[in-house]
């Protein structure tokens, strides 16, 4: 399963959307899809265990979690740099 | 002249030596005599004149509110560690003696004690949005409100109290008319504490969220700018104390607890509420521990 697929099973499982997330393309606004802000807090709880990353303070922010494109790029930074 | 000249550990001495607060054992309690009440009530009148032709409605709440509130309002998925939730003995006479004996032994006594309905009040503004179900009329809701506040942080700074009164504003209606009156609010608070000889300044905030998910929320909120607070210096100059908080909650409690504006819409919520033990600590930093000899217009402002 590639990164983007996790992603968006992390979503459908913590996401809280009000939009089936296999309706939305990887560029489309998750907090005008209904996510709140607590519920990007376990997106990124989930998103660290999956990934066996931790979000660092400065990306701790609301544009981290914005689209699934952002989230795999913000996952791709961390594993990278984790590798 | 600052009383203490900034120094928490010495403002704290300052305030139990002049006799206006009388330390009780646990931190972030405490007693206040009548000159510390005095202040604190002339404040508290000058927040109602200012306020006096905006048709606020004023309430009262005790300092323990339902329980489901709280939960309603995810605080627990927010400050978790800030609550007081209320335990209480619910047992046989059998085990009540049981918990007699621990108690006398200095043992812990918790596992004889289970969970009420009831929460201590952990913010000025939550009892009252029960209330508000339903559709709010045109102009909107207004109501202001004289409560005690708790907080689990015990600490040994007196502006930082673990229970504490805030003299407290909600209005509810469309986004536009909450906003308006937030930005009204701001100025005005500003300008009272000002006018109190008080250092003021704005400055966007936000809340002490728990943990590393906290850190999200508080960077989300200070991105979205849904927190003001209005600061002066009280134990510390680079620092400030938040005196008067703002906070504008979107739809927030018009979805929790059911509430509409006419056009069906969910309503929107704001608050403001002033720290009223701050306000008075405040004035004793920046005038000093004996209110007889703070300046004229100061002194005649509360006491006119």
């Amino acid at each position: 399963m590639g990164n983007e697929s996790k992603i968006r099973a992390i979503l459908k499982e913590h996401g809280r959307l009000a939009k089936d997330v296999d309706t939305l393309d990887d560029n489309a606004d998750l907090y005008q899809a209904g996510m709140t802000s607590h519920a990007s807090v376990n997106v990124m709880l989930a998103l660290e265990g999956e990934f066996d990353v931790e979000f660092p303070d400065e990306m701790l922010k609301r544009s981290s979690f914005e689209s699934i494109a952002a989230i795999a790029s913000v996952v791709d930074s961390l594993t990278a740099a984790s590798a | 002249m600052p009383a203490t000249a900034y120094d928490a550990e010495k403002f704290f001495r300052g305030l139990v030596d002049a006799g206006l607060i009388i330390p009780v054992g646990v931190p972030g309690i405490f007693g206040r005599n009548h000159v510390f009440e005095d202040v604190l009530d002339r404040f508290n009148k000058l927040v109602t004149d200012l306020a006096k032709n905006d048709g606020a409605e004023y309430f009262v709440y005790p300092p323990a509110i339902d329980r489901k509130v709280l939960e309603k309002v995810d605080y627990m998925d927010s400050f978790p560690d800030l609550a007081g939730t209320v335990f209480s003995f619910k047992g046989k006479e059998l085990t009540a003696r049981q918990l007699s004996e621990a108690i006398h032994n200095g043992e812990s006594w918790e596992q004889y004690e289970s969970m009420t309905d009831v929460v201590l009040n952990p913010a000025a503004c939550y009892p009252v949005y029960p209330s508000f179900t339903g559709t709010v009329p045109r102009e909107g809701k207004l109501v202001t409100m004289f409560n005690w506040v708790f907080r689990n942080e015990p600490s040994q700074e007196p502006t930082r109290m673990q229970s504490f009164r805030v003299r407290e504003f909600v209005r509810c209606g469309t986004p536009d008319q909450v906003v308006e009156w937030r930005d009204m609010w701001l100025q005005r608070g500003l300008h009272l504490l000002e006018s109190l000889g008080l250092p003021a300044h704005s400055e966007v905030a936000s809340d002490p969220f728990f943990g590393k998910g906290g850190k999200m929320l508080a960077a989300s909120q200070r991105q979205q700018k849904l927190k003001f607070e209005v600061t002066a210096p009280v134990i510390s100059e680079e620092k400030p104390t938040a005196l008067c908080s703002f906070n504008f909650h979107q739809e927030h409690f018009g979805e929790a607890f059911h509430i509409r504006t006419e056009d069906g819409e969910v309503a929107n919520t704001a608050c403001l509420g002033f720290g009223l033990e701050r306000v008075v600590m405040a004035l004793f930093q920046a005038h000093g521990f004996d209110p007889e000899k703070w300046r004229s217009e100061v002194h005649d402002k509360l006491w006119p």
